[in-house]
């Protein structure tokens, strides 16, 4: 499995409040919550810290979820975001800010 | 005619912030004067911005055309098929060019003012508002939410604010509800007074009366929906989207259920 890497997109608004994040998409204006484990996703989306990794340290153990199911899950929830513009997805490290 | 330094220029003032207008025109100044008769400044308030009022056709502009606001070179260009304007935001000035119809200068300053909102933390927002025991409430929806109903339902000792828009303001670590001369179906302008914000009532249709609190997240979707926004500018609307984040943060937020009965506003209480 080749690593992937998730970044915000830097024209995605956002802020938690409480136990959930919400994400405006510029743009468009569409707006997004995203629940308890997606925030926890969301705040680490740095673009240099593999997916897997985010999965594993602050998924699994703060969820007590299996990592595997947990890896689908997220990958599935960030193709997702990816096609309405507001995480960037690579195989290779993300520079911040890249749009 | 109050408000004015000479019989052309009139400074409506809702929310604290006077907007004057230099009408080319006296007999339309009138006009405008009596539709916002209780919005006038008193003599001596200063204006927090000024424009210029053009009585003539808008030019190229097709009659149909939807409002578009956007900016270019720093300034902010609002159009519709009745009218067109400009406004510097940084100069604080600006004109506007329309036919005599008062309903194009009631648009321009609701752009206007949501334009100067968003700079300063607040918004507008399609609510109707009222001032309960000293608390201001909104009493937010979309058209045909129940804003009209619920105005029509106030007990007499209830100020109301606005039947159709109301302005948030700011101001520290509190906000304020403000009336506003926007009428919607009453056909009624509010009033000029103003109250701490105690909580904001997204209104839905129900079988019964019920206050349902809503998590913060949830409750900025609602109320970004009804915040009165039409810039096509992706900075404002950051700006906006943080306005109502922080509003939410500090202000009880709830899912006002209710039935076409005064009873409803026991709740309120």
């Amino acid at each position: 499995m080749s690593e992937l890497y998730v970044a915000r997109h830097p024209a995605a608004a956002w802020r938690r409040l409480e136990d959930e994040v919400i994400v405006m998409a510029a743009q468009e204006s569409w707006l997004f919550t995203l629940n308890e484990v997606a925030a926890e996703i969301w705040e680490a989306a740095d673009g240099r810290t593999p997916l897997a990794s985010i999965v594993r340290d602050r998924i699994c153990e703060k969820f007590e979820v299996d990592f595997e199911q947990a890896y689908r899950d997220a990958e599935e929830l960030l193709r997702a975001l990816a096609e309405r513009g507001i995480v960037l997805l690579s195989e290779t490290p993300l520079e911040a800010g890249t749009p | 005619m109050t408000g004015s330094d000479a019989p052309s220029r009139l400074l409506i003032e809702i929310a604290g912030l006077g907007v004057a207008l230099n009408c080319e025109d006296e007999e339309f100044a009138r006009l405008v004067a009596g539709a916002y008769s209780s919005f006038l400044a008193l003599p001596g308030t200063p204006a927090a911005c000024e424009f210029a009022v053009h009585i003539a056709p808008p030019r190229g502009t097709d009659p149909d055309e939807d409002v578009r606001v956007s900016l270019a070179d720093g300034k902010w260009q609002i159009r519709r098929g009745d009218f067109e304007a400009e406004f510097d935001p940084r100069a604080r000035q600006g004109w506007v060019r329309h036919t005599a119809n008062p309903y194009s200068v009631d648009t321009v300053l609701r752009i206007v003012h949501t334009l100067l909102a968003a700079d300063a933390g607040g918004f507008l927002v399609h609510a109707a508002g009222a001032i309960l025991n000293g608390r201001g409430l909104i009493l937010a929806g979309a058209s045909g939410a129940g804003k009209t109903t619920m105005c029509r339902l106030a007990p007499p000792d209830a100020v109301l604010l606005s039947d159709e828009i109301c302005y948030v303001t700011r101001h520290g670590e509190e906000y304020l509800v403000h009336g506003t001369p926007f009428a919607g179906e009453l056909g009624i302008p509010g009033v000029k007074v103003s109250a701490p914000a105690a909580a904001l009532y997204l209104l839905a249709r129900g079988n019964q009366h019920r206050l349902v609190p809503l998590k913060p997240a949830e409750a900025a979707r609602q109320l970004l929906r009804c915040i009165l926004f039409f810039a096509e500018d992706a900075e404002l609307a950051g700006k906006v989207f943080n306005s109502a984040c922080e509003f939410v943060r500090r202000t009880p937020v709830y899912r006002l259920e209710f039935q076409p009965e005064p009873g409803v506003w026991e709740l309120l209480k």
